[in-house]
Order: structure tokens, then sequence, then C-alpha cells
């Protein structure tokens, strides 16, 4: 079947099984920087931005995705022209093989838009879907709380 | 301090921005035309006989291209663990063995036009097996009565201990001065037997290798690999493909911990891309990494020693018993590390002996874990010392740093075992391990809360520590190499055989040849790893990196050095004693102050006469191997009616000589310590009567996320290391030696119970605080 999407800002037209989840039809279009860590919604490292809602990719049929805002996270920012949160995660150590990072900075993205100064329960709420095995989080969290004073001061 | 410009300086890790972007390439990210997909079959049985295998239902699948198996392709035997050659691990798998050895083993696989077609066929095929009896047991596997897990043929390609026929993949015996004559001059005995469990490494990204021609038609393999050089050659050795029409490429890893230091996938894609001239594709589902990939060994350690009553311990007997399961691979290593890595912390012991097995059974594969045999040693190390100080009154904190290993001193187990073979004696020349030990008591609060026992409902307070040193690289086997070149603008090419995987190393070498060139890391373009492009490095593990592919680094820099200077005289005329290396890319004449660029140097050797290109390589090969060294500290606290240990805080102090870069290095030290609690916590393999993993999915197998994590505070007491790059040591493994025995210590500190298994679940901590109130 065949299905239209709006991913990171641009029209896309592309065909898929019926039964095609939005990771493998994101990654078979070029989205490599969806990443596919466990295909069974525990890990996050496929989550995007669907609608303004952070969803695991992988549990979303495409079917029910067309039509709709798809953001990944070469949409809120480029190695060009980086966003506050990916300089804020470079910046701060916070990665280390960078296989959870897309998502994770997805996670930060849609944490920050709501909660703009978060606590650090916050921050641990809001990343709980996103498993990393490399940092022990220490300076993912730091990560968080850099991009969230850089942003709402607009340093 | 040190004057340094690069080294030791938060410098940004070179592949962040790419990362964060998401414009980096992991393996299963590269686009390859008109792919075939490669999906495999299992064991469901954990000890079988395959008797027959009917492919045909799967041939008869539209999209279906081949199957391979044991009934229709063969291999020699191997090792998929990924070491120098030849391995100290026994050859005793095939790609496709007859006989299967765990639930999970490999039987067969698919060759599709598509994933999903491929995965079906696989569950189309029928196979029969003659069950053989299982082996679950380790403590049985050396029995006479039991089931023979491996036949005539397998051997082991050194000259080292292996008797299948008994079940040993592995053995490793040693002593020095007498144990019994220690024994009966001590005032105390204290024996205790201690398990740990089998993890799984769980890094991010899952296996995955896809197989390509080149335009020479040349195989090339991306792998998601710690060893590129290693599969090189266990690719060409098991598929028959010449060496040299194999190329490895490394793309980003998404973390490895060991799991990818086994060479998995990769002979499967290039067997199927060879025979039918496609190119293959191969990712495995979480689900087949945890069944099918490796695990760290279950250990149980049996210590046994004497002390007097001011603690001085007369003689200590170590006797492990490591889990491989079905296949040998880094069965010898891992179980020579928990006596290496472990017993040289106190050599003062003047009567030691150690013996260690490691057997075969029918259950999952161990292989290479972060730790690597320290960390399922140390765990019953640190608990017994803990012991003996509460049985003579000691402070642990103060008796270790009255007994632990110095500065100038050696220990005996250092020359007694290496790898599986001797070792290799060698004298300490960095240890800040006291310091990281007074560092990390203060940052815990040792004095204010140890035996406090601090009450709030249910829930007692208690701290407890550990501590623990590791290698750098594996002495008189390890080899790292690079190579550089100058361009133009004064910049380097650099291309280094060390696998980065997203320790950092890209970075840590970059800073490296920076810091000697005396230029910013931006000038510094950092390639790793390709087997066509990058020089030779054993690969990304034994914590040698930064202190063996460093070292390479570092003197391929001196080298380019030594040229910038000699081109530099024939610019100017000036003799080279008058040169030397600025900073800022120039080269500095001392006679007139006058300054000749690296790019002036650049073009000069390259455009104008006797034309030659600035360039160089280095190898290094390791003659000892420093121990980083850690102390690690645990506040938890247990509830004594649901038997919950919360560790509050965790602290890990660590010596690992000059940081390069201390941002990443204490990156490295807060995973391993997540990691490590994790490990010691909640991280464990369910296996149903029949040996069949039950919990192979996050949702059942659980690891530390970011609602579960403590304060963790990483420390780094800094050292220098006489023979280490600027200096420096390895920290990648030493963190995750410690949370186990530190959060058991702490459990004891609060409500006086020993959990001498791992995990410490609930249920067990409860077990244990009935047990001890109804004595």
């Amino acid at each position: 079947m065949k299905g239209s999407f709006i991913v990171n800002g641009k029209k896309a037209e592309w065909s898929f099984a019926p039964d095609a989840v939005l990771l493998d039809v994101l990654r078979n279009n070029g989205h490599t920087e969806v990443h596919r860590g466990c295909g069974e919604g525990e890990c996050g490292a496929c989550a995007v931005i669907l609608e303004g809602r952070l969803v695991n990719s992988c549990q979303v049929f495409a079917a029910s995705a067309a039509g709709q805002k798809i953001t990944t996270v070469a949409g809120i920012g480029s190695i060009h022209s980086p966003h506050p949160i990916q300089q804020a995660f470079v910046e701060a150590g916070a990665i280390q093989c960078g296989f959870c990072t897309p998502a994770m900075i997805l996670a930060v993205f849609c944490l920050l838009q709501k909660t703009p100064n978060p606590t650090d329960d916050e921050i641990r709420k809001a990343l709980d879907g996103n498993l990393c095995r490399c940092t022990g989080y220490v300076k993912i969290f730091e990560a968080v709380r850099l991009a969230a004073r850089r942003m709402s001061s607009n340093e | 301090m040190n004057e340094f410009s690069v080294v030791g300086k938060p410098v940004l890790k070179v592949d962040s921005l790419s990362l964060a972007c998401g414009s980096a390439f992991f393996t299963a990210d590269f686009t390859v035309k008109d792919p075939l997909f490669l999906a495999f079959f299992y064991s469901p049985h954990a000890h079988a006989e395959i008797t027959a295998i009917d492919d045909s239902p799967a041939r008869a699948m539209e999209g279906v291209v081949d199957v391979f198996h044991s009934g229709n392709t063969s291999s020699g035997l191997f090792t998929t663990a990924g070491q120098g050659y030849p391995e100290p691990s026994p050859y005793d798998t095939r790609l496709f063995n007859k006989t299967v050895r765990y639930a999970g083993d490999i039987v067969g696989a698919v060759l599709a036009e598509s994933d999903k077609t491929a995965r079906a066929a696989a569950r189309a095929i029928a196979v029969e097996y003659t069950l053989l009896l299982p082996l679950f047991d380790p403590e049985k596997a050396m029995d006479g009565d039991v089931p023979r897990i491996h036949g005539e043929d397998e051997y082991a390609p050194l000259p080292v201990a292996y008797r299948p026929e008994q079940n040993i993949a592995g053995e490793v015996l040693f002593s020095f001065g007498n144990v019994e004559k220690g024994f009966t001059e001590a005032d105390f005995i204290e024996e205790e037997t201690y398990n740990t469990h089998c993890t799984s490494h769980c890094a991010m990204e899952p296996h995955a290798a896809t197989a390509s021609f080149d335009e020479h038609g040349r195989l090339v393999i991306y792998s998601s690999t710690q060893v590129p050089f290693h599969a090189r050659r266990i690719v060409s050795m098991t598929t028959g493909i010449p060496l040299h029409r194999i190329r490895v490429v490394k793309p980003r890893i998404g973390g490895g911990f060991g799991s990818k230091q086994e060479v998995i996938l990769e002979p499967y894609v290039a067997l199927a891309a060879w025979k039918h001239k496609r190119n293959v594709r191969a990712e495995l589902t979480r689900r087949e990494v945890f069944t099918t990939v490796r695990t760290r060994h279950a250990m149980r350690v049996r210590v046994k020693s004497g002390f007097k009553k001011d603690g001085t311990i007369t003689a200590l007997q170590m006797d492990d018993l490591m889990n491989t399961g079905a296949y040998g691979a880094h069965a010898l290593t891992v179980l020579s590390n928990a006596a290496s890595k472990v017993l040289p912390m106190f050599n003062k012991i003047p009567n030691m002996a150690f013996t260690g097995h490691a057997v075969y059974t029918t259950l999952p594969v161990g292989g290479a874990y972060r730790g690597y045999g320290a960390t399922q040693g140390y765990f019953a190390f640190n608990q017994h010392v803990d012991a003996i100080c509460r049985k003579v009154g000691a402070d642990f904190v103060e008796y270790v740093k009255k007994w632990h290993i110095r500065e100038g001193e050696t220990s005996e187990v250092f020359r007694a075992i290496g790898e599986g073979t001797e070792g290799v004696s060698q004298i300490v020349r960095s240890c800040k391990l006291t310091e990281c030990l007074d560092r990390g008591a203060e940052e815990i609060r040792w004095n204010e809360l140890r035996g406090k026992r601090l009450r709030s409902g249910s829930v007692v307070k208690g701290v407890g520590a550990a501590v623990s040193m590791q290698g750098s690289g594996i002495a008189m086997v390890d080899m790292g190499s690079a190579s550089m070149k100058m361009n133009d603008d004064g910049s380097f090419n650099l291309f280094a055989g060390a696998t980065d995987i997203g320790t950092g190393s890209d970075t840590i070498l970059s800073q490296i040849a920076a810091e000697r060139l005396g230029i910013s890391v931006e000038m510094i373009v950092i390639l790793s790893s390709d087997t066509d492009l990058t020089p030779f490095d054993t690969g990304a593990y034994a914590s040698s990196t930064t202190y063996i592919s460093g070292q390479a680094v570092l003197r391929c820099a001196e080298k380019i050095g030594e040229q910038l200077l000699s081109t530099a005289s024939s610019m100017t005329g000036a003799p080279v004693g008058n040169l030397s290396i600025g900073k800022g890319g120039k080269v500095i004449n001392s006679a007139d102050g006058s300054e000749i660029p690296f790019s002036e140097i650049a073009c000069y050797s390259m455009y104008s006469r006797n034309q030659f290109q600035i360039q160089a390589q280095a190898s290094f090969f390791g003659e000892e191997s420093p121990p980083p060294f850690m102390a690690h500290f645990a506040e938890v606290d247990v509830d004594m009616e649901t038997g919950r240990v919360r560790v509050v805080k965790f602290v890990s102090a660590g010596d690992c000589g000059q940081p390069i870069n201390p941002v990443l290095a204490l990156g490295q030290i807060e995973g391993a310590t997540l990691n490590g609690i994790s490990y010691a916590l909640t991280e464990q393999y369910l296996f149903d009567a029949k040996g069949k993993m039950t919990n192979n999915s996050f949702w059942d197998y659980k690891i530390y996320g970011s609602l579960d994590i403590p304060e963790v505070k990483a420390i780094l007491a800094e050292s220098s290391e006489p023979s280490g790059p600027y200096g420096a040591k390895s920290i990648s493994e030493i963190g995750i030696n410690g949370p186990a025995p530190a959060i058991a210590n702490a459990i004891f500190d609060a409500v006086g119970i020993r959990l001498r298994e791992l995990p410490m679940t609930p249920e067990k901590v409860l077990a244990a605080i009935k047990a001890k109130a109804g004595r």
C-alpha cells in the first residue's frame, strides 16, 4: 500500500506492506537516524515524534501514521546547524556509542517543549522509556539541564 | 601538574555531533544494492543430535534463495572468540554443528529476498533431533557419569590444558609458598563459597553484518565488531575465502562490552554472499542476542584464607569453577583473569594457591564481558576481605590501605598466571589506590555511616566498599599500530587499527597525536578501523586501546615530528638541533625565534624539490600490563520487610594514570558502575527445565534505566604510568568490578546478612533476613 507522510517538514510518499511498522518504513526510506534496539517497544531507540507525541516507531503501524507529521532527530537539527539539545549532549559528554542518542534527544525535545525548566525527577521520568547502556545517565542528565538552561535563557 | 595542552582536557568527542544529529552510520544503516537477507534457525533443545533437516518447505517459498545447514555446508572447527592467533580458546564449534549444545545454538540459516521471508522460511524448516542428556549443573560437569558435551575432534590450538573428555574447556593451576603450612600458622580460618551468574551485555545495537562486493569482486563486510582484523581472519578460515579478498569495515558501533569481540555473524554473511555473489545482510533481534550470542560466564568462587589476630593473612586459597556453557569462547582466559586480576591486590600473602576449571554445560555460551573474570573474582574477594575485617575488628578501608599492592612492588601472581599460560612479571609503577580509598570514603561519608545502621521505618542504611584492579592490554600479546600522513594545510590523517566502539578511542588517539604535534584535535582527521586502510590492531578489548594503541599513535606522531624538523631544516638551512615543534602547528627556530608553519612544511615537502610525503607508521607491543585501580563504595537502604535493596549512592574512585580525556574517563566509570549495579541486583537469565531462556527481552530482563539509578559519583585520582602514553593506563572495564561486592558488603553493614549469590534480588535478601531472624 501507499501512504504520504510529512517527515521533518517534507512530504514523502512511500509504499509499504499493510503490516509494516513505521520504524521499518522510515529506515527503508533512508531515515537511518531512527535505530532498532529491540523492535518490541522496550528500549526506545526507535522513538520519533508523531504529531507532537513521542512514540516508539516499532510499535506504530506505518498505515496508521499516514498523513501525519513525523519528526526524527534529523528534523530538529543537523551536523551543520545542530539544535541546542544536540549541542548540549555533545558538550556534556552525554554520548558514548550514540545508538540511543537520537531518540534520547527527541525525548528531551518533547520534555523541554512542555517543561522548559524540568526538575531532576521530571528529567528521569521523561527519559524512562529510553535505555542507555553506556553512560550511566549521569552526563545525559547534565546535558538536559544544560540544554534547558540555554534554551530558556536563549543563550 | 602536567603542562599538556590537549591531553587531560575535556576535548569534545570527535564523533559525538554526528551521533547526536543521526548522520553517523551504524552497520545496519549502510545501503547496499539489492540485498539478500539471512535469518537463522536455532535448536530448541539444550543437547541433541541432528538426524535430519528437511528444508524443502522453506525452499519452496517464494523469495527463498538458499538454506544453509550441517546437511549441506561444512566448515572446519574454530572459535568465535576474537583473540590473538592461535587463540587461547578451544576450536570446538563449526558454522553448523551436527550436535547442538544449547537452546539457541545455530542450526542453520535461510537466505531470502526479504528479511520477512527469510524469517518465515526459517520457521518452516523441519529438523529432527535425537535428544541427548543435557548438562545444566557445572558442579557435576567433571563427574564421570554425566554427558560429555564435546567429541573427539575438538582441540586447543595452543598448548594449554584442554580435556573435553572431562568437560574441561580450560584449567588454571598455580601456587606459591605452602598454603597448608600457612593455614596452620593462622589464628582464624575463613572459608566461603560465592556464586556469580550469567548476564547479557545489552549493547543497545544488536549484532549486525552486511557483506557486499566492491568493483573488483572483493568482499566488503560492514560489521558491528570490536575486532575487525580477527573477524577478517576468522571469516577466511571458516569460509575458505582468501583473506586478501576480504575487507572488513567497522563503522560506528552501538556498544560492545565484549559481546562484539565474538565473531558471530560475519562468516555467515560472507559464506552466503560469496556463494551467490549477491549482497547479504543479517541483523539479529534483541531476543536472538539474548539467547544465541554470548553471556558473562557464571562462576563459583571458593575462597579460603588463614589470618592472624592482627589481620595478617598467612595463606589464601581460591578455587573457581566457571560455567563456559556450550562452547569454550574465552573460557581459559576469563578464568585466568579471575585470578590474575584479583589476587595481586594483596601481594604480601606469602602462601597462595589457585585452582580453576572452566567446564562445558548445555547452557548459553560465555564470552568476553567487561571485567572479564575479574568481576566474578572480586565479588568473592571483597566480601571475603570484609569478613576478615569484621573478624579481627579492622576497618575495611584502613585494612585494604595497609595490605594492597603499591608502587614499586610486584606480585608473584603476575608471573604465575597470564592469559591462560604463564604470566609476565611486572612491577607496579603507578598506584593511587590509597588516595582512591580516602577520597571515596569521604564522598560516601564512610565514617559517618559505617556500622551505624540508621533506621527509618523498616528501612536500614548501610555502607560497603570494594577495591579492584584490571590491566591495560594483555602483556606480550596485544599489539596496536597506526599510521599518519600530512596534508597541505598542516592537518594530518590518522589511521588507527584501534576500534572505537563508543568508548571514545578515536578522540583519545586524536588527542595523543595532537598533543605530540602541538596542534588542536581538529587538525587530526582520524579513521578507524578498516582492514584495507588502517594498520593492524588486535582490537577493542582487554582495556588495551588507550595504553597499547595510544602508545602506537604517540610513536607514530613522534616520527612525524622528526620529519617535520628535518624538512624545516632543509627549507631554512637551520640545523635540526635548533628546531623544535611549537604550539599551534609550527616549527620554531630557537636561534632567531623564527617560525615555520606546518602548512609551509607540508607544501615544501609535496611541491618544491626532492618531494616526499611526510608520513609515518608505528606499532606498539605491550610488554607489561599496568593495572588501573579503583575503590568502590555503596550506600544502600535495605527494606527489612520486602528485602528490597535500594542503592542510594555509589562512589567509584579510580586511578587510570593520566586521564587523556577526563570527561570520557568519567563516562567510562559511570557507565560501568551502573552496569555493575544492575548486574548485582536485577539482571539474570531465567531458564525453564529444558534449559531455554524464558526472559529474553528487556521487559523481563531488567537493566537499569533513568528512574532506577542512584546518585553516582565518579572520581579520578590521577597518577602517571611511566610506560603509558602521556602516563595513561586503562579505564573502560574496571568500574564494573566493584558494585556487586560493595553492595553486598553494604547489605551486611545494614542488616548483618551475607549475600553470596548473585543477583541480590529482594527474594534472596528477604529469605536471608528471615533465616537470620529465625536463628
